[in-house]
């Protein structure tokens, strides 16, 4: 079977076809495509982050007096708080499900991960909301050195990594505060490196951490103020970083910590642990090594201009070869499922508790992504066996069983559907079995729970 | 010597995959019976647990000069176990497992893992169970993995990883299950038998498939737990009652060790859940508890000094916690390295005194007759075992 560009495109840089859209024709749309990703309308920003701490604190404080009504208020936010990851899925699989070419939406959900955050308590549920607002989608179509400074000094990501409670040792605040003084915190610093740029292997030490550390000292978020750079919380002096040094004598800056991270985002090292990153996210688990020295090349030929690094990987031989070679994570299928059976994201922003739990988080949290949750700063693993083990894959049959019902009402014929699922992919196999459930719900759920459709 | 002991041991770890029968281990496998009649837990604490916290070695005069908040002992809760060592309060659930000598410890352990001390290297070595001169990746997998390849008479039941959590640790070519206590399986038998005909030339979903339908005709879902220790008494009850059938050898994980902040309250909760996953264990194990062995090892240990934010930070030695009624316990094991000024690990961890790996290697050499050499050269390849620590019964 050959496949055309189109369908091989949408299914593996996508969210899979839609009987709504048709799929991107060309390289050039699926890249024009990724403006339709930049913050909407309905983006959440840190001023509003700031105003649910701030109410969150209020509305505590009032229950000092001790009245019912008062904890009521109190309990009511909090419900409201706790629902807002759920919310936040569902604004996210309602823009996936919308997008016309899904690559867009797949970068978003690709950066996301990359630079992981996650609300450690209720309060910040908000906050990282406003994270991939205002630190990833503007940046998605732009200069990863852009993305890698805007992600790393979020207020999410200080809170997250801790470096909202690190000083600088002699810092004004440190000397200050004697005996109860705050001390540096690495590990923000430590993450910047390992896991977001240069990656773990390549050539920087402890020293360089360290030193890092130091420079990130004066970045600050509180619900009151907001992001703001500290000078007095900052170590005094310059800090070398990779044999750059950065700042000088007297007050820290927050551009010296632009130009280190500038500096890093375009070193050969993160070049080449980037685009790896990105291969084995859209291709294959294990990219040849050409695949990414030829992103690699146009990152460093171009400081790191993201649409150009995307199009080599779009137009290289080795997108169009093969499909299949990567399992979908369950986010992914999700939405691929929901675009087969033509749901619409206004159908999935018109759900409401309990059913839109119960018909979204808590399935990705059984099929072993729950949102919102990932185990550390490194994200969701990328090869098949983190997901394909009996209990995740039951979470998936029984995924594929549920949903159609409870999204359409009236169940997809399974013969037509295997058609505007998988396009003329499906196995021999599937489309033997397909015909042979006894319900329509189990053809159904033959084909959503298929290893054609939970492979890309 | 050992580089081409490594060597071969790449070799034979990617051959497996080839031909079973051609692998050195597996000459002399029967699979007639149950391996033993011993059984293995493997906890992996992920975020690196301060074992100076967990317990606490409040006689070393100089743990209170270097923590003013944390981990000061007796005087603030801690349970006394030895005169120098106190249980941290959170784990006084476990306080009647130490009386009856079936909860052990050992302080200053660590991989061979140094200095960069990321999680998630850590944790990948530490479940790779190898040293630094080797990669880790998929040839590699994980010394359970490896220590079923050696295991005369297993079946893919004889081992489970339980939860929704990746476990390296089984990561490999030997056959193990995995399964969640919540999973359960919607779909009729023609349906299962239809998708197993789609699966047919897929072997990762064929196989996930066939163990998912028969587990789940297996298990009885349990009741849904509430509160916040509920999941991990749901890992150990499920894990309990596979090791009380034909199951020797589960890997599961708990979260939240990951203390920079505030540590007093975080790690509370994930003691309270280590405490309830081992007492579930205990509770589901019944008599076969007798035959049991814990092992609840982290990645890495944590900055002896506090830091700023009444936390601490990523260190290098740290502590094996050991339960089951098969060990020795009621007792400390190891060496302890002391915290004075030139005793600590780059003047901030404390000083790995024995590699994690020998105390695992010697609890597998004396619960399943693991021989030595295949300790050393396979299942942890470059360790040397040193002296028994003699910590089972």
């Amino acid at each position: 079977m050959t496949l055309d560009f189109p369908r091989i495109a949408a299914i593996r840089l996508g969210y899979g076809l839609s009987p709504l859209a048709p799929p991107a024709e060309n390289a050039a749309a699926l890249l024009a495509g990724i403006r339709a990703s930049g913050p909407d309308a309905n983006a959440v920003t840190t001023a509003r982050a700031q105003e649910q701490t701030r109410r969150h604190i209020e509305l505590r404080k009032a229950m000092a007096d001790d009245t019912e009504a008062a904890r009521k208020k109190f309990q009511a936010y909090n419900r409201e708080n706790s629902r807002l990851q759920v919310r936040d899925l569902q604004r996210r699989l309602a823009r996936a499900v919308d997008d016309p070419t899904g690559f867009g939406e797949r970068l978003v959900q690709f950066w996301a991960d990359h630079f992981t955050v996650r609300a450690t308590d209720g309060t910040h549920n908000a906050l990282a909301m406003a994270y991939v607002d205002e630190a990833i989608r503007p940046h998605i179509g732009g200069r990863f050195e852009d993305m890698f400074f805007a992600a790393d000094t979020h207020p999410m990501m200080l809170v997250y990594l801790n470096q909202n409670t690190s000083r600088g040792p002699n810092s004004a605040a440190a000397k200050r505060q004697k005996g109860k003084a705050l001390g540096l915190n690495e590990n923000l610093a430590r993450e910047a490196m390992e896991l977001h740029s240069l990656g773990v292997g390549a050539p920087y030490t402890q020293k360089d951490v360290r030193q890092l550390a130091e420079l990130l000292t004066g970045l600050f978020y509180s619900y009151s103020d907001g992001f703001a750079y500290r000078p007095q919380f900052a170590e005094p002096g310059a800090e070398t970083v990779l044999g750059r040094s950065y700042g000088g004598p007297g007050e820290g800056h927050l551009r010296d910590i632009r130009a280190a991270f500038r500096d890093i985002a375009r070193r050969p090292e993160t070049a080449q642990f980037v685009s790896r990153k990105l291969a084995v996210h859209f291709i294959s688990d294990s990219p040849s090594p050409e695949l990414v020295d030829v992103m690699a090349a146009t990152w460093r030929d171009t400081g790191g201009d993201l649409p150009q690094v995307y199009r080599v990987m779009i137009d290289h031989p080795e997108m169009t070869a093969g499909l299949r070679q990567k399992v979908r994570q369950p986010f992914d299928l999700m939405v691929a499922g929901m675009r087969a059976l033509g749901v619409t994201g206004q159908q999935i922003r018109d759900l409401d508790f309990p059913q839109l739990p119960a018909l979204t988080a808590n399935h990705l949290m059984m099929m072993g992504q729950p949102w919102g949750r990932p185990v550390g700063p490194d994200g969701w693993p990328e090869g098949p066996d983190a997901w394909i083990e009996p209990q995740l894959l039951a979470a998936r049959i029984t995924w594929a069983m549920k949903t159609p019902r409870a999204m359409l009402g009236k169940l997809p014929d399974p013969r037509e559907l295997i058609e505007t699922a998988l396009g003329g992919t499906q196995s021999e196999q599937l489309a033997w079995a397909v015909p042979k459930a006894e319900s329509q719900a189990e053809g159904v759920a033959l084909i959503l729970a298929s290893n054609d459709f939970n492979r890309r | 010597m050992i580089e081409l002991d490594r060597r071969l041991f790449l070799k034979s770890a990617a051959l497996i995959g080839c031909s079973a029968a051609a692998h050195p281990l597996m000459t002399s496998m029967t699979f007639a019976s149950l391996p033993s009649d011993n059984r293995l837990v493997v906890i992996i604490l992920r975020g690196a647990m301060d074992g100076l916290d967990a317990i606490q070695p409040y006689g070393d005069p100089m743990l209170a000069k270097l923590r003013r908040n944390i981990s000061v002992g007796p005087e603030d809760g801690a349970l006394d176990l030895d005169g120098f060592h106190a249980l941290h309060p959170r784990l006084a659930p476990l306080m009647p497992l130490w009386k009856k000598g079936e909860l052990a410890f050992a302080h200053a352990v660590s991989t061979p893992y140094r200095d960069k001390r990321s999680h998630f290297d850590g944790q990948d070595l530490l479940e790779a169970g190898t040293g630094n001169d080797l990669p880790v990746d998929w040839r590699v997998g994980g010394w359970l993995n490896r220590l079923l390849q050696a295991m005369p008479g297993t079946t893919a039941e004889t081992a489970y990883a339980v939860g929704l959590e990746q476990m390296k640790i089984l990561s490999g070519t030997a056959a193990h299950l995995g399964w969640a206590p919540r999973s359960s399986v919607t779909l009729s038998s023609q349906g299962q038998m239809l998708l197993d005909h789609v699966y047919h030339d897929d072997p990762m979903f064929r196989d996930a498939a066939r163990d998912a339908f028969r587990i789940a005709a297996e298990t009885e879902t349990p009741e849904r737990g509430k509160g916040p220790t509920a999941d991990e008494a749901a890992l150990g009850a499920f894990a309990a009652s596979r090791l009380n059938g034909a199951s020797r050898i589960a890997a599961f994980s708990i979260g939240g060790w990951d203390t920079h902040a505030n540590q007093g309250p975080v790690i509370g909760r994930a003691l309270d859940k280590l405490s309830a996953a081992i007492l579930a264990l205990r509770d589901g194990l019944g008599a076969n508890w007798g035959s049991t062995t814990v092992l609840a090892m982290t990645e890495f240990g944590r900055t002896v000094r506090e830091n700023g934010s009444n936390g601490t930070d990523h260190g290098t030695g740290g502590a094996l916690l050991m339960a089951g009624g098969a060990i020795r316990g009621g007792r400390a094991f190891g060496d302890w390295p002391g915290l004075g000024e030139g005793d600590l690990y780059a003047g901030r961890d404390l000083m790995p005194t024995r590699d994690i790996r020998a105390y695992a290697a010697w609890a597998m050499h004396g619960l399943f007759g693991t021989k030595r050499e295949m300790l050393e050269r396979s299942i942890f390849p470059g360790l040397d075992l040193g002296a028994d620590p003699r910590m089972l019964a």
